[in-house]
């Protein structure tokens, strides 16, 4: 059936901020989606309230909504745009829930707008768990005994029934939020409580543990003429009862015979039909107990997800962008298979690698929080590595993770390196069994202390067959270490590198560097070569050059003679390294095709647009170290390598491929080092007459005191070279200082720890500029809403700048372009300043592209990352039309978004360890609206009348009775704590007194428990961790009530507020803004 | 143990036997099923074939009882990138490497097979010889060619049974020889309908799915003429699978051609081919044959498409069935080749593909039951 033309407009819903369980991979799936309605000539209006993605960009749809995804705004712009159809199925669980949401209004029936892709009665069956069992009862497939529940009494009969231990499941939330296991009646009431509460519809379904079966996912598409296929079959190493976004997962599946798999098959295409998703992809989840084969229903996600985005990239086979195309009507048997060119969608593809993907944790940014994985997605991100072998691509993966390692051990980065010791026997089988983001690398230590893969197994629940692929490396790695100090046979070292070790392993096993490995393999031309992802195994000659290395015999890389540049991407997300990057570098192939010249993109990141095959004339799915990079560089001979957009992964590489004699295209690693090194840094600003806030280095605890008592506290301390603010704390004594010194010793030990005095109460100021090495102009300025000391990734800003004054304006813009200049900055650079009585503080330069990149292009309109490439290639600014710093007429906020939902007992707190996973942002023309639809986009639905409750450390008691009167004028009722109280009382602000949970019930928590409070001013230290103020943090985050931690957030949710009672918000496209 | 693959164009691989010392020549061809090596090594249509398997790992989950589609491995030899001797499976109860070991068959990995797949796709399925004893390419090269070639060989006559069996509840139960072959052999008469298989190599899956759609089946020898198939008066026909090039079976293609209007007819792959070729039809020798899970087939008749698996190297040709009185019902989608007819007057009706998967999708089964409607129709108009 050709494509419909009964509906010509289509309104996509984004999936909003990258949170835990959404990441890049519904920027991915939307982008693609848009790129293939608009290709067949539907009008695409869009929402999304994330700047940092591609979709947003104003040339991807037809209407750009950048407004909070919420119910509410969605049916502002579906009033307003009138669209025929709405695509709800790539936006995510968010861009579903919302849809659902919609359709409850009644908007969607009242202007006639057709849902496609999945009914609202097809996506109920499948979320609801209720309809879900009784769908898979009637096609007889078995899913876990279990028993929905809305309240504890019904739990607790249900719970009988079951036995333990039970799985707690709540209905309609993302990646399993508030879900977990439960092995007692005491963890029953903790698990089932938490899971009611995190239910949009407070309901919860309590199951049958199947913890320790095999766990699988099976990809499915469905046309609307019944024509099923299955993309691929994803086999999770990490048993049932860690979510598989934390597994550690391998397509295709390797366990199962086809008899097996064949009915996993007809299972998932039977459930399909029985959920009744008319087109599109689906993913659907699978237990098998190891036993006896025994087949039960884990889940299916009516749309596409983290697990489609992988199984694309895993397999070529473009879901998202098939899923859209079928929604308008075309069947599989209608749309080519652009990696082939010669075949057609409707077929399954066939892979002749090994694909693994390893997600990416960030526990140690909250040491709080236990590292401990079950049912509740804990992971910030994941690496893909494709080899021609299980070891081969697990080696590749675990290198490609921005962690430190170079393979799976040997490397001499191990944590049992850092601590000089082995584990010992006992806390390898804690380790073991007990789930954490480190356990495969105590699986090594498992295998080198003789455990019996047997005994391993029943401890992890792990099948025998990765086991065994585990210890086959382990075994090896002893077999190259006996080479230490000799001759490495070539043999052994071309088994090696096909079983997946790195140099720098080899080199640490034989006791030489990486540089002499890799010139004795050169010398015995051991080199690995490329092959292609082609969806078919080779029986069809393919079309897209994308490609994995590995070492074999015949090399498929296609070598053009055109000029081409290379571009380095950012690895896999985590905090402080995001989606941001991925933008840039997707602006820099975008830029490439512009001028003509051949992009070559580098990326281990399946979430990612920058890997989508499409985005770029080449992709090589590889790790992003030295060692990888180089091999392509020698294989493609770039005129130039981009190291500046992706973040600081490319940019610790540009040194050593430099020194490799590879170009480095745009600000040279010369420059990149003397803003990164200290004592260069401070030579320049001296030099430029600017000035820095007083600061010191120490590599010893005795030398950070004596330097901190000479700049005097509080200050800042540091570890130097991280990305965001890793091991960074604000320190007001000494026995403080000692103890953060040591601990930052230990997180970058072979840097100098970093003393800087802390600006209080300080305005923070970031200004991104672009400079072509003659000319730079200013990108944007954004002025933080929080103070300096909260890490500029976690604070809101605002653009243009809303209290700086236009003196200190203009001296900000002379420090940004002295420094471009001194600094020889071609392409991007980041300045960070700080005001504090009228004088200027330089904080930070980055000659490179910032997280801050994609909302100032969104905010001001100018691409500022595909400018920058065109400058490192040579172009001018005044060639380029950019001639002067443009400054828009509405206001643009950009606000963090926090993971504190999904981890439990970490303070929410902002201090200058960067703790934010996303951003959205608010548009409007004025400040107050900008501010408050940020907020709403992140979360926080501003209340505008009701109680506010104040809380506030003595040093910002002055500051908030300010605040305290505004929100009294504006009726709201206010309610505080006795020392704030009595201050506030003093002021003459009418307030009630509540007991601190330290004083005894009811207090706090029971008035925000009894919904009495909707909004909190908490402001604290954050040093006593289980005090007061954390314990209403906490009840904030649970019971989803607007909180700031800071007297500049509570001045901003105060004019934000005042702006909502004036006028409700309305929605306007980024198309009318510029 | 070392070894080398020579192939007759004079390409050579290095690579290592996981199956001791051995020889083993044959056409080489390359299957891209990810599952179903069990299946795949016991197929009797892969007679006379070295099986490379595109996916890199073969082996993990092992070997069980269950998943055998004839009596023993027919492929010449078995090639793999990395052998997978630690299988894990709950049904598993050898290694990969002991099942071929114990029937002498040659296990070969550690060589680059997407290059040797890349290669059979551009020059074509050819000869090849391995060996683990000299590892001279030019002597291999030369043996490679001294080996007879696909197209004109009769393969039908190494793996057709040489007597008669019942299959009942899933296995074979042979017939006494002073068993006259007459339509008293029948023990079901008239509460299960009658079929005769004809056994070209067939798959033991075809029976079991013939069995599930309610027939009693008699397996009988190729050679089986059409006077006896009268004697016997099965309510239908089967034609089976099997290897190689159809043309020279032509004792089948005769013994067909005089079945045409006696009873229902259903054919499957090689099955398929000689029915066309009784009909009047061609049939040529494909570049490098279909064989996978993946190959997507177009039903002309619904519209839909399904998934099949497949495994031959010559087809019909599609334009040599027209005016025949043939109706096209099935196309592939990768190269438009022919995958299935039905005749406009006869109760006749194949496919190229393998409905019976093993391995593969399921997504064709519904041809077993279409045959039994067929047969039912006819039964019900005899007796009106």
């Amino acid at each position: 059936m050709p494509k419909r033309t009964d509906i010509n407009k289509i309104l996509i819903i984004g999936a909003g901020p990258i949170i835990i369980s959404q990441a890049c991979e519904f920027d991915y799936s939307g982008t693609q989606a848009c790129k293939a309605l608009r290709e067949e000539g539907y009008k695409v209006v869009l929402v999304n309230s994330n700047p940092a993605t591609i979709m947003t960009d104003p040339e991807m749809a037809d209407r750009t909504y950048i407004e909070p995804v919420t119910p509410e705004m969605v049916a502002a712009i579906i009033e307003k745009e009138r669209p025929c159809a709405l695509l709800p199925t790539l936006g995510g669980q968010t861009g579903l829930n919302t849809a659902i949401q919609v359709a409850k209004t009644g908007v969607l029936e009242k202007i006639g707008v057709e849902m496609i892709g999945a009914s609202i009665e097809s996506i109920n069956k499948a979320e609801d768990r209720d309809l879900f069992r009784s769908a898979m009862d009637k096609i007889g497939l078995r899913i876990p005994e279990s028993g929905i529940a809305t309240n504890m009494e019904e739990v607790r009969s249900i719970a009988a029934d079951i036995g333990f231990p039970i799985i707690i499941r709540p209905s309609f939330t993302l990646g399993g939020t508030g879900g977990g296991v439960a092995y007692n009646p005491e963890d029953l009431e903790k698990y089932a409580k938490a899971g009611l509460d995190a239910s949009l519809i407070g309901q919860i379904m309590l199951e049958e543990s199947v913890l320790g079966w095999k766990e699988y996912e099976l990809e499915v598409m469905r046309d609307n003429k019944d024509n099923v296929v299955i993309v691929c079959s994803i086999e999770n190493m990490d048993p049932m009862g860690i979510h598989t976004g934390d597994s550690i997962t391998v397509a295709p599946a390797q366990t199962l015979s086809d008899k097996e798999y064949q009915k996993m098959r007809d299972a998932s295409i039977a459930i399909m039909r029985e959920i009744g998703v008319d087109t599109g992809g689906s993913n659907v989840q699978f237990a098998i107990n190891p036993e006896n084969g025994d087949m039960i229903v884990v889940e299916m996600n009516p749309r596409v997800s983290r697990s489609s985005a992988l199984a694309s990239k895993a397999t070529g086979f473009p879901i998202a962008k098939i899923a859209a195309k079928l929604a308008v009507g075309y069947t599989l048997d209608e749309i080519p298979n652009d990696i082939t060119g010669e075949t057609l969608a409707s077929f399954e593809p066939t892979l002749d690698y090994c694909v693994v993907k390893i997600p990416r944790w960030t526990f140690e940014k909250f040491p709080e929080t236990q590292d401990y994985l079950t049912t509740s997605m804990k992971s910030v991100g994941e690496t893909m590595a494709i080899g021609r072998t299980f070891k081969e691509a697990l080696q590749k993966g675990l290198r490609s993770l921005e962690i430190g390692r170079y393979g799976l051990g040997a490397d001499g980065k191990d944590f049992s390196d850092r601590q000089g010791r082995l584990p010992s026997l006992s806390e390898i089988e804690q380790k073991l069994a007990t789930p954490n983001s480190l356990r495969i690398f105590y699986l090594r230590h498992a295998f080198l202390n003789k455990m019996s893969i047997q005994y391993i197994n029943e401890l992890t629940g792990i099948d025998p067959w990765f086991l065994y692929q585990i210890k086959q490396i382990v075994e090896f790695e002893q077999n190259i270490h006996k080479f230490n100090g000799a001759a490495l046979p070539a043999s052994l070292l071309k088994q090696a590198k096909s079983l997946g070790f790195s140099d720098i392993q080899i080199a640490h096993l034989t006791g030489t560097s990486e540089n002499s490995i890799k010139k004795y393999r050169n010398l015995h031309n051991i080199n690995p070569l490329y092959k292609l992802v082609d969806t078919c195994a080779a029986e069809f000659k393919a079309a897209t050059p994308y490609f994995y290395s590995t070492y074999e015999t015949e090399n498929e890389a296609r070598v053009s003679n055109r000029k081409k540049v290379m571009i380095l991407g950012g690895g896999p997300n985590r905090i402080g390294q995001g989606i941001e990057f991925d933008y840039c570098c997707v602006h820099a192939s975008f830029a490439l095709k512009e001028e003509g010249i051949e992009s070559i993109m580098v990326n281990s990141n399946p979430e990612t647009v920058s890997t989508d095959y499409d985005t770029s004339d080449k992709l090589y799915f590889e790790p992003l170290t030295k060692e990888d990079v180089l091999h392509i560089v020698e294989t493609e001979k770039p005129v130039g390598v981009i190291v500046q957009f992706g973040g600081q992964t490319p940019l610790n590489l540009s040194v050593p491929l430099s020194e490799a004699g590879v170009p480095i295209l745009g600000t040279q690693p010369e420059s990149i080092d003397r803003a990164e090194d200290r004592k260069l840094f401070q030579a320049m600003l001296k030099k430029l007459g600017l000035v820095q806030p007083q600061n010191s280095t120490a590599i010893t605890v005795e030398e950070a005191v004596k330097a901190a008592e000479k700049i005097g506290y509080p200050v800042i301390v540091r570890p130097s070279y991280v990305l965001g603010g890793r091991a960074m704390k604000i320190v007001y004594d000494r026995s403080k200082l000692e103890n953060f010194t040591r601990l930052a010793i230990i997180a970058s030990p072979e840097h100098p720890v970093l003393i800087d005095k802390f600006l209080e109460d300080a305005v923070e100021v970031d200004v991104d500029a672009i400079s072509d090495g003659e000319t730079t102009i200013i990108g944007g300025i954004m002025e933080h809403i929080e103070e300096a000391g909260v890490h500029s990734g976690d604070s809101a800003c605002v653009l243009p700048p809303y209290s700086l004054d236009a003196q200190t304006l203009n001296e900000i813009r002379n420090a940004t372009i002295a420094m471009a200049s001194e600094l020889n900055v071609i392409g991007l650079m980041n300045v960070q300043y700080a005001i504090k009585d009228n004088q200027l503080f330089v904080l930070e330069v980055n000659p490179r592209a910032s997280r801050t990149i994609p909302f100032v292009s969104k905010a001001t309109g100018v691409p500022l990352a595909k400018l920058a490439t065109k400058v490192m290639l040579g172009r001018t600014l005044k060639n380029l039309g950019l001639t002067s710093e443009k400054t828009p007429l509405h206001v643009s906020v950009k606000e963090a978004v926090m993971p504190f939902s999904r981890l439990p007992d970490v303070d929410a707190l902002l201090g200058p360890e960067m703790k934010s996973t996303g951003e959205v942002m608010g548009i409007d023309s004025d400040f107050g609206h900008a501010y408050a639809k940020s907020q709403l986009g992140a979360g926080y639905n501003l209340p505008i009348s009701g109680m506010v409750f104040i809380s506030v450390k003595n040093h910002d008691k002055t500051a908030v009775t300010d605040v305290a009167s505004q929100f009294h004028k504006m009726g709201f009722k206010i309610m505080a704590t006795r020392g704030t109280s009595r201050f506030l009382e003093n002021h003459d602000i009418p307030n009630i007194v509540v007991n601190k949970v330290s004083v005894g019930r009811p207090h706090v928590i029971d008035a925000i428990m009894n919904n009495e409070v909707h909004l909190i001013i908490n402001t604290g230290s954050g040093e006593k961790t289980k005090c007061d103020g954390y314990h209403i943090r906490r009840a904030a985050i649970k019971f989803n009530i607007p909180y700031t931690t800071t007297i500049a957030g509570a001045n901003a949710m105060c004019k934000g507020i005042a702006a909502l009672t004036r006028k409700k918000l309305s929605v306007k496209c980024i198309q009318e803004y510029v | 143990m070392k070894a080398i693959i020579a192939l007759e164009d004079g390409r050579t691989f290095n690579c290592r036997s996981f199956t001791g010392p051995g020889e083993s020549w044959g056409e080489v061809v390359f299957n891209t099923s990810m599952t179903g090596y069990q299946e795949v090594l016991t197929d009797p249509s892969y007679r006379g074939q070295m099986v490379t398997m595109t996916y890199p790992l073969i082996g993990n989950y092992g070997i069980n009882a269950e998943d055998i589609e004839s009596d023993r491995i027919q492929v010449s030899a078995f090639l793999v990138k990395e052998y997978q001797d630690f299988p894990s499976n709950f049904r598993s109860t050898s290694t990969l490497a002991d099942y071929l070991k114990a029937q002498g068959i040659l296990g070969i990995e550690q060589f680059d097979t997407r290059a040797l797949t890349r290669h059979i796709r551009k020059a074509g399925a050819m000869r090849a010889f391995i060996t683990t004893h000299d590892l001279d390419p030019a002597s291999c090269v030369k043996r490679a060619r001294g080996i007879s070639s696909m197209a004109g060989q009769d393969l039908v006559k190494e793996v057709t049974t040489k007597v008669p069996y019942f299959w009942t509840q899933e296995k074979p139960v042979y017939i006494g020889k002073d068993v006259p072959l007459n339509k008293n052999i029948w023990k079901y008469n008239g509460s299960k309908h009658s079929v005769v298989a004809f056994d070209f190599g067939i798959k033991y899956n075809i029976l079991r799915c013939l069995e599930y759609a309610g027939f009693e089946i008699l397996v009988v020898p190729a050679t089986t003429s059409a006077e006896t198939v009268k004697l016997i008066e099965p309510d239908g026909l089967f034609l089976s699978n099997g290897p190689g090039d159809p043309e020279p079976v032509s004792y089948a293609i005769n013994t067909i051609r005089s079945l045409l209007s006696y009873c229902p007819i259903f054919g499957i792959c090689l099955g398929h081919q000689l029915l066309a070729l009784a009909l009047g039809g061609k049939t040529f020798k494909l570049k490098f044959g279909h064989r996978g899970s993946n190959q997507p087939v177009k039903n002309l008749l619904t519209g839909r498409v399904e998934i099949t698996s497949q495994n031959h190297g010559f087809a019909v040709n599609i334009d040599s069935l027209n005016e025949k009185n043939i109706k096209i019902t099935h196309k592939n989608l990768n190269d438009n080749t022919l995958e299935g007819f039905r005749h406009r007057e006869l109760p006749i009706f194949a496919v190229q593909y393998h409905p019976e998967a093993s391995p593969g999708p399921h997504d064709s089964m519904y041809l077993f039951d279409d045959f039994a409607k067929m047969i039912r129709l006819k039964c019900q108009n005899a007796l009106t």
